[in-house]
């Protein structure tokens, strides 16, 4: 059986030292080997930024797509090859900005994936202009003087979209981290885990100690229920959405693939793909 | 007796002009006719005017005819804006709920059928449909049996009363025009067809049935005219062999899920028309680079931007073969008839494959959508190659990955995919090397652009480019591609009486293009007519840019939205010779 080791690489990540994104890395690979997973099992589809870069960084199959369009490319991987387990990973313009409107409609058709977000609240890549994460006021090389646009609160956008797992950690809890992505790959459908990855080189508010200081974890309320959709929604908003751990789960809906009508459980990639002279002849017979 | 003769059915849209044409031309190809159909709708669902048009033959005729035999007209709009194509003694049946008259001067004689209120003493004003096309199938003299079994086919399944009353009203019909016509109309008595079983559908059928036999198991795709009826059929029969469609949010999702799935192993597809195309771009791009398999279609129509979204036009070209940043392999062919649009797509599937590259296959809007006669496709003529696609692979060494990108003689390099034990790779749109790790290497860059690049070197489809060039020295060489080749040849025949001496060569291989297989009949021509849909030439640039004989090509150009008809280009060539 595969441990997390069997998930590392020799390539030498291009993030910045002290980046949230090395602990992300880490637990993927830590949760990837709880799981029972072997390296050749794993799909990591992800996006472009500086954490887009992380399919090159686990051992396993990775595909580094382009900007903000790791969810569909994900959501193909698996309707190909629903034996597989697929995980799709990018930052907070990648999936919250450009692909938003992708992230919405891969929550709302739930496939069987794991979705993970490395959220710093700006962009790093193109070092440092605004994200749609982040706080208004917040001065960047595109917003000298202060963002004067809300911030985007995915949790509440995943709930009203009908998420069937919403969670969210800090990269600095790998423990806590680790579990939840347990628990993602574990969902049967969709599961948004939203990941607070301090940029330590642009992004000088939101630092690992003004997180610290602002986070509560969602520990601290013995009688949270997180099947409690209502419930998750209004601690998302007493928080400002700056809680981690398990938010919402709902155990009950099947996944996508398991509702499309003669889908099989093998994979489509593993099956025969010839017709039947039979089956064509009678394709034919519906234009005599 | 005739060999061919024209029929249009014009109406509200909505009003069942589409069901009229549908049960008419089932029965008329039960006989063995072959048929050519024209829809002329608008962007709309309920009202403005819509018609459809068949040519109805004894010989395979892939034209819209220049004029009309029997108009069907369920409003007086559709008289006076179709009279005029009908051609001296032709008729018109009109509904007499509407007191039809025919434009002044007019040589037709009008039969004015209470249509709407024979199919109300029926029960139902829906069933004028019926009413409407047993009229036409009198006129014919054709015999009602045939028509009869149609009818049993399509209302079958809503039992046996209902069969019964819409034999009735087609009998109903029949007999009422008969009776003010005197009989069936000698002018319009077909000789009888070959009464072989043909196929009768749309380009966009062809296609959908073509990916099923391809064994294209996904696709994904966001609806737009006219490339929705494959997405449509596609959902109909794909689950029956386990596949599926996916009605993604956009054209982006669309691309980038059947470049998910194909990158993981399933042949997949999306399909779409120019807005569609324009937003896939940037993935295209990514396919392109980091060489996974993808088949799109492309049915064009009219454009700029939302342009003429039900209309006819050919003005994609330069987007299809350039879209895209930077350099990559890609391929685009275009089937030039509805038995090309079955094999080309399983063919479109091959190439992906098998060069790892994208492959857009362009239709227009009258291949797409127009019904006609298709020959009976052949099963054996099936064939799935998937070229370098392993499952077996040697144990990698420690820290290694298997080589996706492997530099191969040929450029293509063996492809495992995900679940594939021993096959790990990475895949960027990055610059990348041999294992597909990120790479900004100058020799690396070189090796992989040039590996990617050359791929393609010596493709050529199936008829890449296909002529009928019976005279060795032509007066005049014409060219065209997609749905225009039927045009051409009906515009030739009446040349070929003039005296003209023309060859004729559909390009089907678009990109890369296949000067060698043109060049020669270029060469054997005084002069070159391209005949093309869109104002600025771009198949005639193709061409010269790639064949040369610059100084020989003129264009003959139509971007009004409609298709050509024989007589445009019949009239083009007398003024060039």
């Amino acid at each position: 059986m595969a441990t997390f080791k069997d998930f590392r690489n020799n390539v030498k990540p291009n993030w910045c030292p002290g980046c949230g994104d090395f602990s992300i890395q880490a637990a993927i690979q830590r949760a990837a080997a709880n799981t029972g997973l072997e390296p050749e099992q794993l799909a990591v589809i992800s996006g472009i930024g500086c954490s887009g870069r992380i399919s090159g960084y686990i051992q396993a199959y990775g595909l580094h797509g382009i900007h903000g369009r790791a969810l569909p490319i994900a959501q193909g991987v698996k309707l190909a090859n629903r034996e597989l387990t697929v995980i799709a990973s990018g930052g907070d313009g990648d999936g919250f900005a450009i692909g938003m409107g992708h992230t919405v409609h891969a929550i709302r058709r739930n496939l069987d994936i794991t979705y993970i977000v490395m959220d710093n609240q700006i962009y790093g890549l193109t070092k440092g202009q605004t994200s749609p994460r982040s706080s208004e006021g917040f001065k960047t090389k595109s917003t000298p003087e202060g963002s004067i646009e809300t911030t985007l609160s995915p949790l509440e956008i995943a709930l009203s979209a009908g998420a069937t797992f919403i969670a969210q950690s800090f990269s600095s809890d790998i423990k806590q981290l680790t579990a939840l992505i347990e628990a993602g790959l574990n969902h049967k459908g969709f599961s948004l885990i939203n990941v607070f990855s301090p940029c330590v080189t642009f992004n000088k508010v939101n630092t690992y100690d003004w997180f610290k200081e602002h986070i509560v974890n969602l520990n601290e309320f013995p009688d949270y229920d997180p099947s409690n959709r209502i419930g998750a929604m209004t601690k998302i908003m007493e928080t400002g959405g700056l809680l981690t751990g398990l938010i919402y789960q709902d155990k009950n809906r099947r996944p996508y693939e398991d509702m499309i009508t003669g889908f099989r459980p093998e994979g489509l990639a593993n099956q025969e793909i010839a017709l039947s002279r039979e089956h064509f002849d009678q394709l034919m017979a519906e234009f005599k | 007796m005739i060999s061919q003769l024209s029929w249009k059915i014009g109406g509200q849209q909505g009003e069942g002009v589409e069901s009229t044409d549908r049960i008419f031309s089932t029965a008329l190809n039960r006989l063995g006719y072959y048929l050519y159909g024209y829809r002329h709708f608008s962007s709309r669902i309920k009202g403005g005017h819509t018609n459809n048009k068949i040519r109805i033959s004894t010989e395979p005729l892939r034209a819209i005819s220049d004029d009309l035999d029997i108009l069907v007209a369920f409003d007086q709009e559709s008289i006076d804006l179709n009279a005029p194509e009908l051609r001296p003694g032709g008729v018109i049946v009109a509904d007499a709920k509407f007191n039809p008259t025919i434009p002044e001067g007019l040589d037709a004689r009008l039969f004015a059928v209470p249509i709407t209120a024979m199919a109300e003493e029926l029960g139902t004003s829906l069933m004028k449909n019926m009413v409407a096309s047993g009229a036409s199938w009198g006129l014919l003299g054709l015999p009602l049996d045939v028509f009869n079994k149609a009818v049993e086919e399509e209302f079958g399944r809503k039992g046996a009363v209902v069969v019964e009353k819409n034999v009735e009203a087609v009998k109903r019909g029949a007999e009422y025009v008969l009776e003010q016509a005197g009989g069936p109309i000698d002018a319009f008595r077909l000789d009888e067809a070959d009464g072989q079983q043909k196929l009768f559908m749309i380009g966009n059928e062809a296609i959908g049935l073509g990916c099923i036999a391809a064994g294209c198991r996904l696709m994904a795709a966001y609806p737009i005219t006219p490339a929705s009826e494959i997405m449509e059929y596609l959902i109909k029969h794909l689950p029956k062999v386990g596949g599926t469609v996916v009605q993604t949010e956009d054209e982006i999702a669309a691309v980038t899920m059947a470049i998910g799935a194909n990158y993981a192993g399933v042949r997949s597809m999306t399909a779409s028309a120019g807005p569609g195309l324009s937003l896939m771009v940037e993935a295209i791009g990514l396919a392109g680079m980091t060489e996974t398999p993808l088949v799109i279609v492309n049915t064009q129509r009219g454009g700029p931007s939302t342009g003429l979204p039900t209309k006819q036009e050919q003005s994609d070209l330069n987007a299809m073969i350039y879209g895209t940043h930077g350099e990559i392999p890609k391929v685009v062919i275009a089937p030039a008839s509805i038995e090309d649009c079955f094999y080309d797509t399983i063919e479109a599937f091959n190439i992906a494959e098998a060069y790892q590259v994208p492959v857009i296959l362009m239709t227009d809007l009258q291949l797409s959508l127009g019904k006609q006669s298709c020959e009976i496709l052949d099963y054996d003529k099936i064939i799935i190659d998937r070229g370098k696609l392993v499952r077996e692979h040697e144990p990698l060494e420690a820290g290694q990955l298997f080589k996706r990108y492997a530099l191969t003689e040929d450029g293509v390099s063996p492809r495992s995919i995900p679940g594939d034990l021993h096959g790990l790779h990475h895949v960027t749109g990055v610059e990348h090397d041999e294992q597909g790790r990120p790479s900004e290497s100058a020799l690396n860059r070189k090796q992989m652009m040039d590996k990617r690049l050359g791929k393609l070197e010596g493709l050529r489809i199936r008829e890449a480019v296909r002529s009928d060039a019976p005279h060795e020295h032509a007066d005049l060489l014409i060219i065209d591609m997609s749905s225009l080749g039927g045009t051409i040849d009906e515009a030739r025949i009446r040349l070929d009486q003039d005296g003209i001496k023309t060859n004729h060569a559909t390009i089907r291989q678009i990109h890369p293009f296949p000067s060698e297989q043109l060049e020669p009949l270029l060469h054997r021509a005084d002069r070159v007519l391209v005949v093309e849909n869109n104002a600025t030439a771009q198949l005639a640039d193709q061409i010269k840019l790639h064949a040369g004989h610059a100084d020989k090509i003129r264009s003959l150009l139509k971007y009004d939205g409609n298709p050509f008809l024989p007589v445009d280009v019949y009239h083009a060539c007398k003024e060039l010779n």
